[in-house]
């Protein structure tokens, strides 16, 4: 059996940064005429392979070569004279410029020091035409186009570069179906040429659509690379998460079944959904019932969540929260009606970093009450207190500034905020990452609790571990659709992984 | 103790300020006296307050927009528009002394300047402009607001009643002094007795999740504009009646800059979050100070902007922890050769 030489080889790629080991001795091929894609959940190394193959990041140790020849790769400038290519996630043009000025952009034909536009405008013309099959006028600004086809002019302008591989960096994140296959299409044209492409996506219908060869990372180590047509949907899945299915110990589940279809639905969601975010789904959550949310990084997990609390506006269906009315347009409107959302950006969107412990937990409760009814300070004080104890809260003194907290405890006094509110339905993204295990379980429990008391939980986690032992009952989503809901019974997290994998 | 003493926010900014005033005592040995003559108390001091009062207004407006991560470059054109109005009103009026017509001034004065805070404040938060760029527009209009109401003149008045304002004085104290702390006391029971305060700190450090956790956000950044808006119209009523006539061109000129200044030396970061309207009273009357010394010590006046750079320079090096930090490292490593011997016998 001979298989090809490689065209781009990797051999033992090591990167650290300070206190992290991004990439442990990884070996990473790409053959010409062959669509590659690079697999793994969040923080498993695969845009810092990308950056190191860009020329972003230099390697610690290891070798790189490209047709055989050892070449060493210390800037991007480097990487694209090697004849690697990338298209970002982001399309990084400029859309008030025409077509022609961005595929040409810094290196126009010139001649005495003029920029010869003429010969631009057609040279662009003959390479989206010839390489692209893509007729358009060139001389209009790009805005005039669809992000689809300037994902497919920030490829020409990748071309134009004599390449030899071309990076796809999440490429179809912003596209939608019809503009995916037209990317498609283009792939596979470029493919026949030649071209080694590396296809990064979280899409799974999609990887198995283009792809010959899958690598998977895992916690910035190899895991192994496959053809395609040899791995099933499961088995990446189960490869990317890290749990052999073979090897999956059931928790057991706590010991009386609850049944909520008879108790009364707190929250429903009716064809709610958001184009480009999350297609349209139902989804009922009862009182006092925990509702996780499973599926891939991208499968739609937080812009559920988001559509749920009013912070991203949903263009179809509606929301009802039980005896508090209809429709979520803000998320003060959702607090009002007793929902309350804990982001997954701890940072960016749950602490206010200059202000104290105790400002934190009152804020959302002072903003219901609005500016004239200000708590007390003494109320304020027995608040804190009281939620610093009961979570358990470290430091005690609730007039420490927050931003000097750790994680989980961050994460604590952003709890005790919405707990505060005395919410309906509580949505949790993430609420444990990051933080260290006694405090995960610490909230773990809580959530467990709280539901006891009637509470109900839209519960977000990447470990299926802490989704099947926390949920009453779990949505699946994959691709941003609503795949399935699998009853508590049936919890397991084999189910949820199939479901997830789907196909 | 003597930890929480340096720590405190108002700690470096009263230690500049006592610097400023102790330096002119060597220009000006009688510089602390305080008078009392006809019923009126005079001296340096009360002369720094006196003419500080439009700044330490404009400066108290500017601390609260500062603190929701904005900034108003539109008040010193608010001032003039302000003085503008009521110089206006009352000189066409028929009997100037009139308190019917000075108090009628005064309320279309400030009315609107309010109504300039609140367009400052729908540029912001509802068209989404950024805060410099959206006041800018007014800082440039306004000045031609001002000419078009005096029509280009400077407009004289000679009104006891509205003079009172800017010269009179109560209990023996200028009554600009009680004008400045009405508006502080204002600011003070409304950002720390009200949630307000919680809210301006809350959506200036973090925007995203003031939002997130259901507060109104435009409703608090308009709010602090118009209260803006208000301040400055206030000090534009100062400085008008203290010397009975409306400027539209140079009143309030580079207001915006020395408020905004005021604002940082008393400790409120231009990041937004924590504000301290202590802390920016402080800094005006730094800035009040300043002028007043420069004045007084006779520098000539093609160079007094060049002082002022500099001490203002010096002000902001010594309040900067950063700076502070690396001066004391580089202390604490300085290099003796001649004790190195010493050291490492010892050890």
């Amino acid at each position: 059996m001979s298989e090809p030489q490689a065209l781009l080889q990797m051999r033992g790629i090591h990167k650290v940064f300070p206190g992290v080991k991004a990439l442990t001795n990884v070996d990473f091929r790409l053959f010409p005429g062959e669509v590659h894609a690079l697999m793994g959940e969040n923080g498993a190394g695969k845009s810092t392979l990308i950056k190191v193959m860009t020329g972003v990041y230099s390697i610690d140790e290891g070798s790189v070569a490209m047709e055989g020849h050892p070449i060493s790769i210390h800037s991007p400038l480097e990487s694209q004279s090697a004849g690697i290519s990338t298209v970002y996630q982001e399309v990084n043009l400029c859309t008030n410029l025409t077509v022609a000025e961005n595929i040409f952009i810094g290196r126009e034909p010139r001649k005495f020091g003029r920029i010869r536009w003429k010969e631009m405008n057609q040279r662009a013309e003959a390479l989206l035409k010839e390489r692209l099959n893509l007729h358009i006028d060139v001389t209009q600004p790009l805005h005039f186009y669809s992000v689809a086809i300037q994902q497919l002019i920030a490829i020409a302008r990748a071309l134009n570069i004599s390449a030899k591989v071309l990076i796809l960096d999440e490429p179809t994140s912003s596209l939608d179906r019809n503009e995916v296959g037209q990317l498609f299409r283009i792939i596979r044209k470029l493919k026949s040429e030649g071209l080694a492409i590396l296809f990064v996506t979280h899409f799974l219908d999609q990887v198995y659509e283009i792809s010959d060869r899958i690598t998977i990372l895992r916690n910035g180590e190899l895991i192994g690379e496959y053809m395609a047509k040899d791995l099933s949907r499961i088995d990446l899945v189960s490869k990317m998460i890290g749990k052999e299915l073979n090897l999956l110990e059931e928790l057991p589940k706590s010991a009386e079944s609850k049944k909520f279809a008879n108790q009364e639905v707190m929250v429903e969601a009716s064809g709610l959904g958001r184009k480009g975010s999350i297609e349209p789904f139902n989804l009922k959550i009862h009182k006092g019932e925990v509702v996780g949310l499973a599926g891939l990084l991208g499968s739609g997990r937080t812009e559920t969540a988001r559509l749920f609390f009013g912070a991203d506006k949903a263009d179809q269906g509606g929301l009802t929260v039980h005896g508090a009315g209809q429709g979520v347009h803000s998320p003060r409107e959702a607090i009002d009606r007793g929902i309350a959302f804990c982001s997954e950006n701890r940072k960016t969107e749950g602490i206010i970093d200059d202000l104290t412990i105790r400002e934190n937990i009152i804020l959302a409760l002072q903003a219901t009450r609005g500016w004239f009814n200000r708590i007390p300070r003494k109320k304020q004080d027995e608040i804190a207190d009281e939620y610093i104890k009961a979570l358990n809260i470290n430091p005690k003194n609730p007039e420490h500034l927050i931003k000097n907290l750790s994680g989980g405890n961050q994460q604590k006094v952003l709890l005790a905020r919405w707990l505060l509110t005395n919410p309906k339905l509580l949505i949790l993204d993430e609420p444990t990452r990051g933080i260290d295990v006694g405090a995960k379980a610490e909230i773990q429990k809580l959530v467990l609790n709280l539901s006891q008391q009637g509470m109900s939980f839209l519960f977000i986690s990447s470990e299926l571990e802490e989704v099947a032992r926390v949920s009453d009952r779990i949505a699946v989503l994959r691709d941003r659709r609503k795949v399935k809901e699998i009853q508590e019974e049936e919890i397991s997290q084999q189910e949820i992984m199939q479901a997830i994998a789907g196909g | 103790m003597k930890n929480q003493l340096f720590k405190h926010h108002l700690f470096w900014p009263v230690t500049m300020l006592a610097a400023l005033l102790l330096f002119n005592l060597i220009y000006s040995p009688d510089f602390f006296k305080i008078v009392l003559r006809e019923g009126h108390l005079y001296g340096s001091l009360i002369d720094i307050l006196n003419f500080g009062a439009p700044l330490i207004l404009v400066a108290i407006g500017m601390t609260l927009v500062i603190a929701t991560k904005g900034i108003d470059l539109s008040v010193g054109s608010i001032v003039a528009i302000s003085g503008a109005v009521a110089c206006m009103m009352i000189s066409k009026g028929a009997d100037q002394s009139s308190l019917s017509l000075v108090l009628t001034a005064i309320a279309a004065a400030l009315g609107l300047s309010l109504v300039l805070g609140l367009w400052n404040g729908f540029l912001v938060t509802g068209a989404g402009i950024q805060p410099i760029i959206a006041t800018l527009i007014l800082m440039v209009a306004g000045r031609g607001i001002a000419q078009l109401v005096t029509s280009g003149q400077i407009i004289t008045v000679s009104s006891d009643t509205y003079e009172y304002i800017g010269t009179g004085s109560l209990a023996t104290l200028p009554f600009s002094i009680f004008v400045v702390a009405f508006m502080l006391i204002i600011a003070s029971l409304l950002t720390r007795r009200t949630a307000l305060g919680l809210f301006i700190e809350s959506v200036g450090s973090n925007p995203k999740a003031s939002l997130l956790s259901g507060v109104r956000s435009s409703v608090v950044i308009l709010a602090v504009y118009i209260f803006c808006g208000l301040c400055a119209g206030i000090a534009g009523l100062l400085l008008s009646s203290n010397v009975s006539s409306a400027d539209g061109n140079n009143a309030g000129l580079w207001y915006e800059l020395d408020a905004i200044l005021a604002v940082v030396i008393g400790g409120t970061s231009l990041n937004g979050g924590r504000f301290y309207l202590m802390g920016t009273v402080i800094g005006a009357l730094i800035i009040q100070t300043l002028t007043t010394t420069i004045y007084m010590i006779g520098v000539p006046p093609e160079i007094t902007l060049v002082v002022k750079a500099f001490v203002v320079l010096a002000v902001c090096l010594v309040q900067s922890e950063a700076f502070r930090q690396s001066l004391v490292r580089r202390w604490k490593t300085r290099h003796y050769p001649g004790e190195k011997e010493v050291v490492r016998r010892a050890s």
